[in-house]
């Protein structure tokens, strides 16, 4: 006979269902709830752990990031570099290559850069000079992403790895670099590039100090989102990612499309490189990418890969991020205060998509007669 | 026979979403008795089972096991109220042992005493008349092997409510009726036994009562020895039903492909296919039939262009020419690009034949996508096919935007079809066309199949139900371990001979 412990009647407490469509205007309903929910537990958080006035805190994150022309400038030229290596990466994760290495291919277009700007900045026309350095840099990132797609189309090796790896590598170059192009002397770092001259200095545009930014980035943006959706070869990307039996089934060349798209990934990236030494910092260290490689990866899926949402996410990562920086000052606070902000506000956000795909029910059962 | 019941259902209801996959369905299953829970796919078997075996737990409803009232939250209670789940897609680990794995989770001293674990399972084994080797590894086992470790793993256990899914859909009419005498001596042991199916003959042969359930509703249980294969099937299907697959004479058949010798090797390094010979012709409709993974997957693919060869040719006369064109060295890629209209039905709907997060009109473009010359891709044609498939076909979807993943099984295999015939090919594979498909589908595909072979296409269909096969193809060529072991005319053969052939090399290897 069998144990009869078990055959007690007890309810589980919560059941879990899938839920039917949700309407569009309910789906956000609830989404707009979780980050009411999420700035009221941070309140709390803020409260309990600090005793500040959470309201302040608040004010002052957006202090920081829109509080003055120069800091909205600023953050949104962030946003913009985040938003570039995001787009970059998206074609690659469409097909489920899992490029990790963005952080060396935009190193790797930004240390090409300054070289150009070292070497043939002041020698070089302007009109001449931004388009060899926007060549080179989608070169270098080129070949930085084709490396590994290589490896993996004809011998199948693990692509994160490999892309992990070229990291370093591109860290090592540039710092093999910096040994040459130190200024002062040994200062160990490059000091401002062409810092009288401003040769291969992003220009004002419209009036705009990063007008160039927000043009390139949003041109790359738009037509990402187009060459995914429309073109037969975002059309190849998104079958091989989703099956490639399918995608050898429907005679597309597999080994083929990946080198391409990695090659285009790659690209994208150097060029994001090339916006972030000509275009913000003017100089070149092994900081220059600063983690943006990997936080890219973060937008891209937050934003279910999609392009537009991106540009709602990478802004969000870079207000908080700016945000920090001025409650860390303000309040004496350590940096990582904001981060755990962050992570509250991203953990109702995304939490928040299992309520809208399914219910939960009390574990009251109806019972028939 | 005492008419206590070993388990009882009242008014089971289990809803996702929208779908109402079990409404109020009653069922009961007495000690030392077979009931075959029969309906097609969709209907709510595997639902029902699930609740029983606790992976699903009801919304409403109440489960009696032994008489008294249980909830079953997890497969974890289940198995201590005796319950045993044979699941279609066998669990169990291949480099272990029978033994190994029938002990696998069980609590016990530190020491394990393997030994002691053999007799106890050849004792089971002797009882009941099972053949099987408590230290042959997994690997080693066909498919029929495995499903008795399986088995006896749960017996093992201390189940007394065994359930199977689909238990014979992997095996030939001779193991299935090996297998049959096993549960009867079960049954007559005193353990109750659920079959889960939707194949009639099994039921009539096997069974003490049926239920049998539609469309996630109850609709009735009756004796076995009371029902008709017709009754049945007017219970499963809520209407009369003409079960007769028509077979028009082949008109003028011609050569289409012709395979030599053909060899291929997978990555593993084993024969796939060993010198497979076979002519295809235009109008005839010739059956492939086999214990799965005797070659089936590969020999499609092989003339598809998706699978290397090792050695042998394929050719292919177009139906105006006179000369034969040499394809064997060709991909799928240069196949499409020499205009050879070769239409593919993968086994594998959406892991090869579709891809199930797309739309029904990407879908439809997946082995056109790259006519025109313009960069960007053309979607109004594939929309415009994907809805006359729609319509031709009867797809129930909520539209073309639907992904297909979303349908019905059946309705998956009505894309997948429909766009392999829209092609107007003059090949035409198919690969378990109606598996998963309940009876209506499946004869509409039958009868796409019919069409297509009256137009004069040569069509080839891999099949596992031998019963069909039979009547509906020409010729029947069947594989066995990669080897061609007949090919027989389906008009004058049975099902035995075709069993006898499946098994053939098998045989020949274990002399």
């Amino acid at each position: 006979m069998q144990k009869q412990n078990h055959a007690v009647y007890k309810e589980p407490l919560f059941r879990v269902s899938k839920r039917e469509e949700l309407s569009l205007w309910r789906a956000w309903l609830i989404r707009i709830c979780a980050i009411l929910i999420s700035l009221i537990v941070c309140a709390a958080v803020i409260y309990f752990l600090t005793k500040l006035n959470p309201i302040q805190v608040y004010e002052a994150i957006f202090e920081g990031a829109l509080g003055t022309e120069k800091r909205t400038w600023v953050t949104l030229r962030d946003s913009l570099i985040l938003l570039c290596i995001a787009v970059a990466i998206t074609p690659a994760f469409k097909m489920k290559f899992w490029n990790v290495g963005a952080e060396g291919q935009v190193l790797m277009g930004g240390l090409v850069t300054a070289a150009i700007m070292i070497y043939a900045g002041d020698a070089l026309p302007s009109i001449i000079l931004f388009p060899v350095m926007l060549l080179a840099s989608a070169l270098a990132g080129l070949l930085w992403g084709f490396m590994p797609a290589v490896f993996k189309a004809k011998w199948n090796t693990n692509e994160t790895l490999f892309t992990l790896m070229l990291n370093y590598v591109a860290m090592q170059l540039v710092s093999f670099c910096i040994v040459f192009w130190e200024n002062p002397a040994g200062s160990n770092a490059v000091g401002i590039i062409n810092s009288i001259t401003e040769a291969g200095w992003f220009k004002p545009l419209f009036g705009l100090t990063y007008g160039w930014n927000v043009i390139i980035v949003l041109v790359i943006t738009i037509v990402m989102y187009a060459y995914l959706k429309y073109t037969k070869q975002g059309y190849e990307i998104a079958v091989v990612g989703e099956s490639e039996n399918t995608a050898r089934y429907a005679g597309i060349n597999v080994k083929k499309v990946i080198m391409r798209t990695m090659a285009i990934s790659g690209a994208l990236c150097g060029i994001a490189g090339f916006i972030l030494v000509s275009g913000a910092s003017h100089t070149i260290s092994t900081n220059t990418a600063g983690g943006r490689g990997f936080t890219a990866i973060i937008v891209a899926w937050l934003s279910k890969l999609n392009a537009f949402v991106m540009v709602l996410v990478s802004f969000l990562l870079v207000f908080m991020e700016k945000g920090s920086i001025q409650i860390a000052s303000q309040f004496n606070l350590n940096e990582y205060a904001s981060d755990v902000l962050t992570g509250i506000i991203l953990f109702f956000v995304l939490g928040c998509e299992f309520f809208i795909h399914y219910r939960v029910n009390k574990g009251h059962r109806k019972k028939e007669n | 026979m005492g008419q206590i019941n070993a388990i009882e259902l009242k008014n089971i209801t289990k809803r996702f979403g929208k779908i109402t996959a079990s409404d109020r369905v009653c069922m009961n299953v007495r000690r030392g008795e077979i009931l075959s829970v029969l309906g097609e796919n969709g209907s709510g078997k595997t639902t029902l089972m699930n609740i029983i075996s606790g992976i699903y737990f009801p919304d409403e409803g109440q489960i009696f096991v032994n008489g008294q009232e249980v909830a079953i939250r997890s497969p974890k209670d289940a198995y201590h109220l005796g319950i045993g789940m044979i699941h279609q897609h066998f669990k169990l680990i291949d480099v272990l042992s029978a033994a190994e794995n029938i002990v696998l989770g069980l609590p016990g001293k530190l020491r394990l005493n393997l030994q002691e674990v053999a007799e106890k399972i050849n004792a089971l084994t002797a009882k009941y008349g099972f053949e099987l080797d408590p230290y042959q590894k997994i690997y080693e086992m066909s498919v029929s092997q495995k499903q008795t470790v399986e088995i006896v793993k749960m017996l093992y256990r201390g189940a007394n409510i065994l359930i199977l899914d689909e238990p014979t859909a992997v095996l030939t009419p001779q193991e299935a009726d090996k297998l049959f005498a096993v549960l009867r001596n079960m049954r007559d042991d005193g353990r109750a036994i659920i079959i889960i199916t939707h194949k009639l003959q099994e039921v009539m042969a096997l069974s003490d009562r049926v239920t049998v359930l539609r469309k996630g509703k109850y609709i009735g249980t009756i004796p076995t020895h009371e029902a008709t294969v017709e009754l049945l099937t007017e219970m499963m299907v809520g209407e009369k039903v003409n079960l007769d697959i028509e077979r028009p004479n082949p008109v003028d058949p011609q050569k289409r492909l012709i395979l030599r010798n053909l060899t291929c090797v997978n990555k593993e390094g084993a024969t796939t296919l060993d010198h497979v010979s076979l002519e295809a012709y235009s109008g005839e409709i010739l059956g492939i039939a086999g214990i799965a993974g005797s070659g089936q997957r590969e020999l499609l693919e092989a003339i598809a262009g998706l699978q290397p060869i090792e050695e042998g040719s394929i050719e292919y006369i177009a139906p105006d020419a006179n000369q034969a064109l040499e394809i064997s060295a060709m991909d799928a890629v240069n196949i499409g690009k020499l205009g050879i209209r070769l239409s593919f039905v993968p086994e594998d709907r959406l892991g090869m034949g579709l891809v199930g997060s797309m739309d029904m009109t990407d879908n439809m473009m997946i082995r056109s996508y790259k006519k025109g010359k313009f960069f960007f891709v053309d979607r109004k044609k594939p929309k415009n096919l994907a809805e006359k498939v729609i319509e031709e076909l009867q797809i129930n979807t909520p539209g073309v935007d639907t992904p297909v993943s979303r349908l019905s099984g059946g309705n998956v295999q009505k894309v997948l079809v429909g766009r392999e015939i829209a092609s107007s090919p003059t090949v035409l594979m198919v690969a378990y066309p109606v598996r998963g498909l309940d009876i209506h589908s499946s004869y509409t595909i039958y009868h796409l199949l019919n069409e297509q072979k009256k137009n004069g296409v040569a069509v080839i269909c891999v099949g596992e139900d031998l019963d069909v096969l039979i009547q509906l193809c020409d010729r029947i060529l069947v594989l066995s371990n990669g080897k061609v072991s007949g090919i027989v005319d389906a008009r004058q053969t049975t099902k035995d001979k075709i069993g006898i052939l499946m098994m053939h090399t098998v045989k020949e290897n274990q002399k």
